[in-house]
Order: C-alpha cells, then sequence, then structure tokens
C-alpha cells in the first residue's frame, strides 16, 4: 500500500514551493486584489517555464508528460500562497478537457499554448443565479456559431479561448470558442474574491467548434468537473493548510491577559479543530489523487469525497484563522481575509458544496454498498 | 500510488488467511459480526471461554500479542504484518476484548519496568490468554487530572517491606474477569502531584479488594469500581522507584491511545444502508436533498478517517513512521457516531423514540446514541485529545499549572475551591 507521494513528486513540491516563496509573496496576491490587472501575468509566465502548466499534459502536445499526481502536488502549492493566475480554469478545466474530450485539431492547437502559458481558457457553463443543471442552459449552438449569455465566468476577461456549454437542438453539447473572434463581450463583475476575476460573456453569432459529440456536452462536462474537483480540492488543501499555520503563528506570538494566546484552550481547541479538518481533507485528497492518476472506477465518488471535504476545511480554516486573530483578523492590512475570500470562492466554483454533497450520495448509492464503508 | 500489497505483504497476507480459514471459530462468525456497543454479542457460548479459547489457539500458533518479543509469548513481527493481521482476523478480533488493556497497556509496563523474573512469570500466560489484566488508574476524583489521584499506598509498619493501599478506583474496564491489576497510587502527599506516585501490579484476589460494577447511563455495566481496603502488596511487586510513578504510567498511556485510536466506526456504512433501504414521501431516503447533505458530511469523515489510517500504514510498510495524522481517529470518530446516531433517530421520526428488537437495525443506532457519549471521554476526553493535538502537533504552550509546585496536601480539592 502506498497513499503518499513519491520522492521525486516531493522534491517538484518543495521546487514550486521555493519557487513561489520567491515568486508569489503575499504582496504579489495584494497587487491583484488591490490594482487593476486581473492576474499577475509574470508569475504565469514563470509557472509555463518551470513545466508546471504543462506536468499533466503530453510531451507530443508541448507539455511536460509527467502525469497527475505532479499536478497535484503543483495545486497544493499554489493554493498555499493563493497564487492569483488562471491556472484551474486553464489547465485543470481546459487542458483537461480537451484531452479527455477534444478533436485532434483541437488539441494541436491549444494544448501547447497552454503549456507554454501563451493561451489561457474559462470554463463557461453557469448561466446566473441557482445550481447549474442542464435545464438551466439557454446559451445555443447551430453547428457553427454560439450565442448568448455565461455568468459569471473566472478568468473570462482575460481567457484566449471559453470552454461553452450550450444547447444543439434539443441537447447539450460543450463548444470550443476562441474568443479573439466575432460577437463576444466580456463584462466585469465585482466579485467577493477580486484576486480571481469574474466577468459575463455574451456571444452573438460567435465562431465555435464542438467538442466531442452532439449532445454529449453534459456528460463530458461533469467528467471534465470530476477531475478538477480533485485538482481545486488540493488547492483547497493547500489553502487550509496554511490558514492553519498563519493562526498558529499568531497564537503564538500574540499576547493577552500575560500569555501567549495559544496556550489558551479555547484558542488551541480551535486549532486543533482545524487541524482536523486539514487532516481529513489531505487523506481524501489523497484518494482522489490514486483515483485521477489511475483513472480508477471509484473516480466520481472520489472526486465528490475530496470536494467536499476540501472546501469543508479550507472555509473551515479560513474563517477561524480570522478568529484566532481577533480583531486584526478583520483589517485590510492583514492577509486573513485573503484565505477568507479564496476559500468562500472555491467552494462555489464548478458547483456549490450542496451540489458535490448531492452528486457523493447520489453516486454512492447508484454504486453499491461497499462505498460506504 | 495503489493500495496493493507489496509482495512480502501478500505472501504474509496468504500465510494468516490459510491459518484462519482452518483454526477461526466460524461457528460464532456470524454473532461475532452483530457485535454491539460495549459487549461481544456472544450468547451461544460464555464470551470469557471463547475468548480465552480463542486467543490460546493463536498463542500455541505464534500468532498472540504480535507486537511483543518471542521470548515473552509475543509474534516479534513488524508494525505491517500486524496491521494485515488485524485486516484479516476481522470478526474475530472483537474476542480479543477482554485482553485489550493487558496485550497493548499493561504488558508494554511490564515489560519496560518489571524484573526480568517478573516479566517471565507475568508476561507469557498474558500474552496466551490465560490471565488477564486490568488497568487501576482512574479514580472518582482524578480522571483527565490522572496525577491527582488520592488512594494511598503507605509501608507496612511490620518491617516486611510490603505496602498498605487504601483508596478507590473506577472506570476500571474487566476488573470483575482480570487475574492482576497495574495500579498506581500516592505514596508521597507532602510533594508535587506528579512526583508522589508510585505503581505497582497486585492479584486482583488479594484480601481487601472489591471490585463493583459501575451501572452506566446507558444501563450497561461495562466499567467497574474497585474498592481497596488495607490491601497488602509486597515491595517487589513495585514498578519503577518510589514516587517515579508518573513516569512508569507514562509508558501505559502511550501505548492507550494507540490502541484506541485505530480502526474506529463512525456508525456510517450502517447509516447509510438504513438510508438506501428507508423512503420518504415514496422516494428513497438517499434521494433526498437535505438527506443528502447530511450524509455526505458523514461520509467524507468515515472516508477521511479511512485514508488517514491507510497513509499511516504507507508509512508502515515503507518502514518510516506515520506522522501525528492518527491522533484525529478518536476525537472525529466519537464525536460523529454521536451525531450520526441522533440524525438516525431523527429519520426514524416520533418512532426514534422506541428502543427494542424491532426498531431498525435491532436498534443498533439507539444503542449508539446511548453509548456514544463514552467513547468521547474514555482513553482521553475530546479535550484532553485536543490539547495533545495542539501541543504536541501544532506546538502551542501548554497550560499553565496553578498546582505544578504546590505540595499534593495543599491542592484544592472539588467542593473546597478557593473563592
Amino acid at each position: 500500500m502506498n497513499l503518499d507521494f513519491s520522492d521525486e513528486q516531493k522534491q517538484l513540491r518543495d521546487q514550486v514551493r521555493r519557487f513561489l516563496k520567491e515568486n508569489c509573496p503575499p504582496a504579489a496576491v495584494r497587487a491583484i486584489l488591490e490594482g487593476d490587472d486581473q492576474y499577475d501575468a509574470k508569475l504565469y509566465q514563470g509557472l509555463a517555464d518551470l513545466g508546471v502548466l504543462g506536468a499533466a499534459i503530453p510531451e507530443e502536445y508541448g507539455g511536460v508528460g509527467l502525469g497527475h499526481l505532479e499536478l497535484c502536488v503543483v495545486a497544493e502549492e499554489l493554493g498555499r500562497v493563493l497564487a492569483p493566475v488562471p491556472v484551474a480554469s486553464t489547465v485543470y478545466l481546459g487542458a483537461e478537457c480537451l484531452m479527455q474530450a477534444g478533436s485532434e485539431d483541437q488539441k494541436q492547437e491549444w494544448l501547447p499554448k497552454i503549456s507554454a502559458g501563451e493561451a489561457i481558457g474559462c470554463w463557461a457553463i453557469s448561466e446566473g443565479t441557482g445550481r447549474m443543471k442542464p435545464a438551466k442552459v439557454a446559451l445555443t449552438f447551430d453547428g457553427k456559431t454560439v450565442s448568448g449569455t455565461k455568468a459569471p465566468i473566472t478568468d473570462g476577461g482575460i481567457a484566449d479561448f471559453a470552454i461553452v456549454l450550450a444547447n444543439e437542438g434539443s441537447d447539450l453539447s460543450l463548444c470550443l470558442v476562441d474568443l479573439s473572434g466575432s460577437g463576444v463581450s466580456r463584462e466585469t463583475l465585482d466579485s467577493i474574491d477580486p484576486t480571481r476575476g469574474q466577468v459575463k460573456l455574451t456571444f452573438e453569432g460567435t465562431p465555435a467548434t464542438r467538442i466531442g459529440s452532439a449532445g454529449d456536452g453534459w456528460h463530458i462536462a461533469t467528467q471534465v468537473m470530476d477531475r478538477a474537483a480533485i485538482l481545486i480540492g488540493f488547492e483547497q488543501l493547500g489553502g487550509a493548510d496554511r490558514a492553519l499555520e498563519i493562526g498558529r503563528d499568531y497564537a503564538l506570538e500574540r499576547m493577552a491577559f500575560g500569555r501567549q494566546i495559544g496556550s489558551f484552550q479555547a484558542i488551541k481547541h480551535m486549532l486543533a479543530d482545524m487541524y482536523v479538518s486539514a487532516t481529513l481533507a489531505r487523506s481524501n485528497c489523497y484518494y482522489g489523487a490514486w483515483a485521477l492518476s489511475s483513472s480508477a472506477a471509484e473516480l466520481p465518488i472520489a472526486a465528490a469525497t475530496a470536494r467536499v471535504s476540501a472546501t469543508n476545511a479550507f472555509q473551515h480554516c479560513a474563517k477561524n484563522n480570522i478568529q484566532v486573530h481577533g480583531g486584526m483578523g478583520f483589517t485590510w492590512a492583514f492577509d486573513c481575509h485573503l484565505y477568507y475570500r479564496r476559500s468562500n470562492a472555491l467552494a462555489l466554483t464548478i458547483g456549490s458544496l450542496s451540489t458535490w454533497e448531492s452528486l457523493l450520495i447520489e453516486r454512492m448509492s447508484a454504486g453499491n454498498v461497499e462505498a460506504a464503508a | 500510488m495503489d493500495f496493493n500489497d507489496t509482495p512480502q505483504e501478500a505472501e504474509f497476507r496468504k500465510e494468516v488467511r490459510s491459518w484462519l480459514d482452518a483454526n477461526a471459530p466460524k461457528h460464532l462468525e456470524a454473532e461475532l459480526k452483530r457485535a454491539s456497543f460495549g459487549s461481544n454479542g456472544l450468547e451461544s457460548e460464555d464470551p470469557i471461554k471463547a475468548s480465552k479459547a480463542w486467543q490460546k489457539k493463536k498463542a500455541e500458533a505464534g500468532w498472540a500479542c504480535l507486537h511483543w518479543p518471542k521470548e515473552y509469548g509475543g509474534g516479534a513481527r513488524s508494525a505491517m504484518e500486524r496491521v494485515i493481521w488485524s485486516q484479516e482476523e476481522g470478526p474475530y478480533s472483537v474476542l480479543s476484548g477482554l485482553f485489550t488493556i493487558g496485550h497493548g497497556m499493561c504488558g508494554p509496563t511490564v515489560m519496560e519496568w518489571a524484573n526480568e523474573e517478573w516479566k517471565e512469570r507475568l508476561l507469557p500466560p498474558l500474552a496466551s490468554g490465560e490471565e488477564v489484566w486490568c488497568q487501576l488508574f482512574s479514580e472518582p476524583a482524578s480522571g483527565s487530572d490522572l496525577a491527582g489521584l488520592r488512594t494511598k499506598a503507605v509501608k507496612a509498619d511490620d518491617g516486611s517491606g510490603d505496602w498498605i493501599i487504601n483508596g478507590q478506583k473506577i472506570w476500571t474496564s474487566g476488573a470483575q474477569n482480570s487475574d492482576w491489576g497495574l495500579l498506581i497510587t500516592r505514596t508521597d502527599p507532602d510533594v508535587p502531584k506528579h512526583k508522589g506516585l508510585t505503581m505497582f501490579f497486585l492479584r486482583m484476589d488479594s484480601p481487601g479488594v472489591k471490585v463493583v460494577p459501575i451501572k452506566q447511563a446507558n444501563g450497561a455495566s461495562g466499567f467497574n469500581e474497585v474498592y481497596f481496603d488495607d490491601v497488602r502488596i509486597p515491595d517487589d511487586q513495585r514498578l519503577g522507584d518510589v514516587g517515579n510513578g508518573w513516569k512508569v504510567s507514562l509508558t501505559t498511556l502511550m501505548n492507550e491511545r494507540l490502541s484506541i485510536g485505530s480502526g474506529m466506526s463512525t456508525g456510517f456504512p450502517e447509516l447509510f444502508k438504513f438510508c438506501m433501504d428507508m423512503e420518504i414521501d415514496g422516494e428513497a431516503a438517499t434521494a433526498d436533498s437535505g438527506v443528502r447533505s447530511k450524509l455526505a458530511q458523514f461520509a467524507v469523515k468515515q472516508s477521511g478517517l479511512k485514508y488517514t489510517g491507510m497513509r499511516a500504514i504507507s508509512a508502515l510498510s515503507k518502514g518510516e513512521t506515520p506522522g501525528p495524522e492518527n491522533s484525529i481517529g478518536k476525537l472525529v470518530a466519537g464525536a460523529t457516531m454521536q451525531e450520526l446516531a441522533m440524525y438516525a433517530l431523527d429519520l426514524q421520526g416520533e418512532a426514534g423514540v422506541v428502543w427494542d428488537e424491532d426498531s431498525p437495525q435491532n436498534g443498533r443506532f439507539q444503542a449508539m446514541l446511548m453509548r456514544s457519549p463514552a467513547t468521547r471521554i474514555e482513553g482521553g476526553s475530546d479535550e484532553i485529545l485536543r490539547n495533545i493535538i495542539g501541543e504536541r502537533v501544532l506546538g502551542l504552550p501548554g497550560d499553565i499549572r496553578v498546582d505544578k509546585d504546590v505540595p499534593f496536601k495543599e491542592i484544592p480539592t472539588s467542593g473546597k475551591a478557593k473563592a
């Protein structure tokens, strides 16, 4: 039994962590929060140069050809530092979708650019308020062009291509849209986490090509989101761990009533519970990583498990990190709110917590009772 | 990443399986699988006899106390081999409940602190199940604050060197079935509490020892009070130096948390099955969105514990020491089971109040509900476990101990707190 990363994968983790320490300090995240840029372009190019974006993309498409375990390791590190870059949109969702279901032409055109950091993608599924489901899709695909509106779309403001869920006749299809095409307009949306931009994307007769077969859109999108859920779970895990560390460090440093606040059980137990959440999430994410890297039959259950557990952990650690800090945790100057923002934004992306809770039990029920043991 | 055995592990598993297949008491399997909370569920046979018979059989074939050295009746197996054994022993491991404290806690303490003569006398019959041990630590006035214990040991004034014991212990599992007890006492009330303790072992049939079952909050009686009335213990049954009992007890307690924390159930598989079989408004309960959210939260705890265990096993398999992550086991399992049991009753509606053989799964959830408060306390309460995680894993400072340098006899006791 080996439910752990290999020594080489741990070396990769150390390498990425060093790189991010240098290139993505809290000030870099704050620059995106407070400035006009929607992402850190220099950091993103650095990640491309490091081979991180193409880690799981085969060499024949310009990638590094490592694998998904390596991508999990990278995701955890990006999550720890709240990297303000469109990796989830472009790699976990965009590249994964093309690798799973794209045509040879689509792969040839986009995967090398993704790997090199030259193309940013966005995952355009949502259409407004309410849980994501097939009946909510109004945008249409006529075989050549798409028309309609998608919102909110993470990284839609900076993306070069979009993967769009559309009605094709009476069925749903997934389409690839080059956003330099005609009839595309983007409207920036304010959000709880401005370190990852959100937009409303409108298409009016914009040229598009289908990904996979007609009517297969929801099926493919579900498969892609399952895979992405594990990778985003690792980002959440990294964020949870870091929020716990920040809280722990503050509890050691801050004095009140003549002693370190971490010596009070009210604080100590809160931090212990954060450790418990983060540990459960780590174990569940490793299960997800195993399923992702081996394309196991349990992948849908493992994905929902990792996703629910990691969402719990990041939200729990980020909100209690503020609580440990007391009033200082609610200042703009401290970084606690950066973690709080990201934890809540990630809890909503590619389907909210309650959506994944529901999926987990639906899948366990459809599978077998063995899955519960 | 994979969940496969190494070739050596697979070979060992095969050996275990074939021995179990030929030797396990299969006629008890169905009954043991139904084992409920706080009993091994045996009715067709005397549970003590069945436990001792299985242990003897294991000992004769070298499968007893796998973590002990062979010279004391153990199996001298690696940590990984122990894991494989316990996975394979499955329902029959319920029969080992009688020996858990002896093998897991008392034995290791004797092994570390007793002289060679005593080790040769005590350990082999403990390993083979001929003799049963209990642990006499907690007292009515000292639970989490174990070092505040008050059972007195004083030197007999007849020059024999013997010790005379007076006092009371509580929460002693299996005292009524035990041949020996591991006993911690106060020998010096004039020094701070941790410094005045001394450890002994004694025959449970010694004159002056009285075992009284405690009727628990759930109506069952798995624990006892043990009273000591001028009980005489020879000095050569002392473990460690006089005044060194706290250090000796740490050997026992370190082993306690290890044995209790592993492989704990949350009750989720049972709840999931219950929900699969149940309908709400003509549809399966698992189709209800409220039920799904609740179940999903229980599911990720169950699965998180399962894979946390597998991460620890992965470390063992590589010959490494597992990290501190297993310290979450009992903390998560106990609280989850309590909440889960309450939810199972909620789903039963008003009928959830009924606890009889017609209740779903023979009243398993009612039994869980009524037993789970104890899980959150025994072997280190939730609060003590959070202190351990906070201090030993996260490196937070310990509590300020106001009684640290105070002679024991001057420490305020319950009902006599200073205003």
